[in-house]
């Protein structure tokens, strides 16, 4: 079994979503960003999305924005990024990891080489929010055959007549986007998500996780009551920003204390057992 | 694509060989597929096409002038030079066409409000004209640098009624600009339609924004053949996303006789790393929702343009270009920005002509090109807009004071 398949089930048996935190690899730095990635399991996330830096997010908002641009100025790029996730895999051989980002860089890596080498360092999903289903198979094809998921988004704009296009071919997980716009903006309701994740879940078996919009362990533990998985994002990486000094350098203590808001949001998700 | 036909592209998923198609975000895909529907429905409907024709003669304008350009023919002493006087369109400039065709859409959509990017500030002002025309909120998304080097289209936009946002992520030029228009669609799908300013994004616009701009090149057809009794030898035009350089070549693709030019913005040089020239110095990849020719580093990161010309500074180029480039339909040629100053001065002396910076890299081809062919050669160097929005970037280029 996949280590998402086994994360979503370990979560579901102790009646409560998982928590998926997102932070922008090599961002602000190379080592601290690797502290930070290490230390993400302690603090509770149960899935690592690490974020492939690119010149152009143009699906992000600016908190994310800042933190690829920082990355790729300390020198970020797709090798350390592969890096990072060999360093994580010596020392965790569970916690799911999935790579987000934009389909440029990868194609410049050169697809098939990069879904072997992802393979090889214990990548285990690919989220590229600029591949639609109808231009994903070149992406699809060998990830999957070297094993690893990629996951597809779903968002308030896909009607029931989209879904199935984006079902089909889908595997790891659903990832719910759940308000229209950039990564970093408003919220949706509780109500809201909580009719979307039905809808989706009334057309296949996948575990829908969903991000955008939260910020707070409130919210975290209120959106995994109703999903399987809650994505918290922009907030971390603001947390890494205000850790930063004039120059761009982490300050003392930065790692901790993004380590520590993490675990508030881990504990808020873990509150939010299914009732 | 049909082998024996070089206009049947982009095939229903909107790619032109294996460039082109969609690659925007989950959130977008709906919109843009409804995009295409519309589109396709309006091309069927007499009264869309009626509106379309007649604003295109009573707004902007058109048909404008095939001006024979006797001084400058006879400066250079060889080919019969013609240019295409998009300049004299309303608005300045080609970006005028495809922005009339947009606005119809997004009336015909239901939408209130239309976004743009802009580099030059052409396709801004263009956008910004047609939403004062049919009372529509309008935002501008521009490079603050772009706003610092083309002041009087900036005021022009907030003349006319829009709000110009400026944009100071990355290299805040022409693509960051897209960036941010693309962050305001996705925010505000519901009533936003965006009016994108070259051939290139998502399939359809590529298809799109070439069938509204080819309005220059069924003219040209129309015109030389009253003229002159015959096609023309060879069109030139200037490319940055392409959107004139295809407005002109595509009736005339499969008119195999007549050669074609397109002119990348070669900046500083194509050995330097200060250039606009996608095709001779990008290579394949995949931004702001096509796979196209891009100017990137190693690990795909988009490399910064440069240009004299705000409108040709841009790391990508259409779609479309990069097929014909690969089918080796269309030439594709490069001038410098000295070359391209050199050109706007010899034309302002020759003809009482002011051209845009963009278009007088066109004219750096045809000063090259004309000489060295006979007389009879007729050569059609479109001239896709006016000047006038240049002189202090000239003026400095050149260490004059205004």
């Amino acid at each position: 079994m996949s280590r998402l398949s086994s994360c979503f089930e370990r979560v579901a048996a102790e009646n409560r979503a998982a928590f998926v935190t997102f932070v922008t690899a090599g961002d602000p730095t190379h080592e601290a960003s690797r502290e930070i990635v290490l230390g993400l399991p302690a603090a509770g996330a149960d899935i690592i999305e690490l974020g492939m830096p690119f010149t152009d997010p143009s699906a992000d908002g600016p908190a994310i924005d800042k933190a690829a641009q920082r990355a790729l100025k300390a020198g970020a790029g797709m090798h350390r990024t592969l890096d990072i996730v060999r360093d994580f895999r010596k020392q965790n051989d569970h916690t799911p990891i999935v790579l987000m980002g934009y389909f440029n860089p990868l194609y410049a890596y050169g697809v098939d080489r990069f879904c072997t080498d992802a393979a090889a360092v214990g990548v285990d999903g690919l989220i590229i929010v600029d591949l639609p289903p109808e231009e994903d198979e070149e992406l699809r094809l060998p990830a999957n055959a070297a094993g690893i998921d990629v996951i597809r988004l779903a968002t308030p704009t896909s009607d029931d007549h989209r879904l199935p296009t984006i079902l089909d071919g889908a595997s790891g997980f659903v990832y719910y986007v759940a308000v229209a716009g950039v990564t970093g903006g408003k919220s949706a309701t509780t109500e809201d998500i909580k009719a979307a994740v039905t809808r989706i879940k009334s057309h296949t078996d996948l575990p829908v996780a969903v991000g955008f919009g939260i910020r707070t362990p409130e919210q975290a533990e209120a959106i995994g009551r109703v999903a399987d998985g809650a994505v918290v994002g922009s907030a971390i990486v603001s947390m890494i920003e205000n850790g930063l000094d004039e120059t761009h350098m982490p300050k003392d203590g930065m790692v901790k204390d993004v380590l520590d808001f993490t675990k508030k949001l881990a504990d808020g998700v873990r509150a939010g057992t299914k009732g | 694509m049909s082998l024996n036909s070089y206009r049947t592209g982009p095939d229903e998923k909107g790619h032109f060989g294996k460039f082109g198609g969609r690659y925007v975000s989950e959130t977008l895909m709906p919109l843009v597929h409804q995009v295409e529907k519309a589109y396709r429905e309006a091309m069927q409907d007499p009264e869309y096409l009626r509106e379309l024709d007649e604003l295109n003669r009573v707004y902007i304008g058109r048909p404008n002038p095939l001006y024979y350009a006797e001084r400058l023919t006879e400066h250079l002493g060889g080919a019969k030079v013609y240019l295409k006087r998009e300049d004299l369109n309303h608005t300045g400039a080609h970006k005028i066409n495809h922005a009339i065709g947009q606005v119809l859409l997004a009336k015909r959509m239901g939408k209130t409000r239309v976004i743009a990017e802009t580099g030059a500030g052409q396709h801004g002002v263009a956008t910004a004209t047609v939403a004062a025309r049919f009372g529509l909120e309008c935002t501008v998304f521009m490079g603050a640098v772009d706003i610092e080097r083309q002041k009087p289209n900036v005021f022009r936009m907030k003349l006319l009624g829009a709000e110009v946002k400026p944009v100071t992520s990355g290299s805040a030029t022409l693509k960051d600009a897209m960036n941010d228009a693309l962050r305001d669609w996705v925010t505000n799908v519901h009533d936003t339609f965006y009016i994108i300013g070259t051939v290139a994004g998502p399939h359809p616009y590529p298809m799109l924004v070439r069938d509204f701009q080819s309005i220059i090149g069924r003219e040209t057809k129309e015109q030389i053949m009253h003229l002159e009794g015959r096609l023309p030898d060879s069109l030139v035009a200037c490319v940055g996303g392409g959107s004139n350089a295809m407005g002109l070549f595509h009736p005339f693709l499969d008119d195999t006789d007549v050669k074609m030019y397109a002119v990348e913005a070669s900046g500083h040089g194509l050995d330097t790393d200060k250039h606009a020239a996608s095709i001779a110095g990008g290579k394949p990849g995949v931004l702001h929702g096509n796979r196209t020719y891009l100017l990137q580093n190693e690990d795909g990161q988009i490399t910064e343009a440069h240009s004299i010309s705000a409108g040709l500074d841009y790391p990508g180029i259409g779609p479309e270009h990069v097929w014909l480039h690969e089918a080796g339909r269309v030439n594709y040629v490069s001038a410098t920005d000295d070359e391209a100053l050199e050109a706007f001065q010899l034309l302002c002396r020759c003809e009482g002509i002011i051209p845009a910076l963009e278009s007088s890299h066109a004219l750096a081809q045809v000063i090259r090109m004309a000489p060295s062919l006979p007389k009879d050669h007729i050569i059609v160097m479109n001239l896709s807009g006016r000047g006038d929005k240049d002189i202090f970037t000239v003026a400095d280029a050149l260490g004059a004071e205004i």
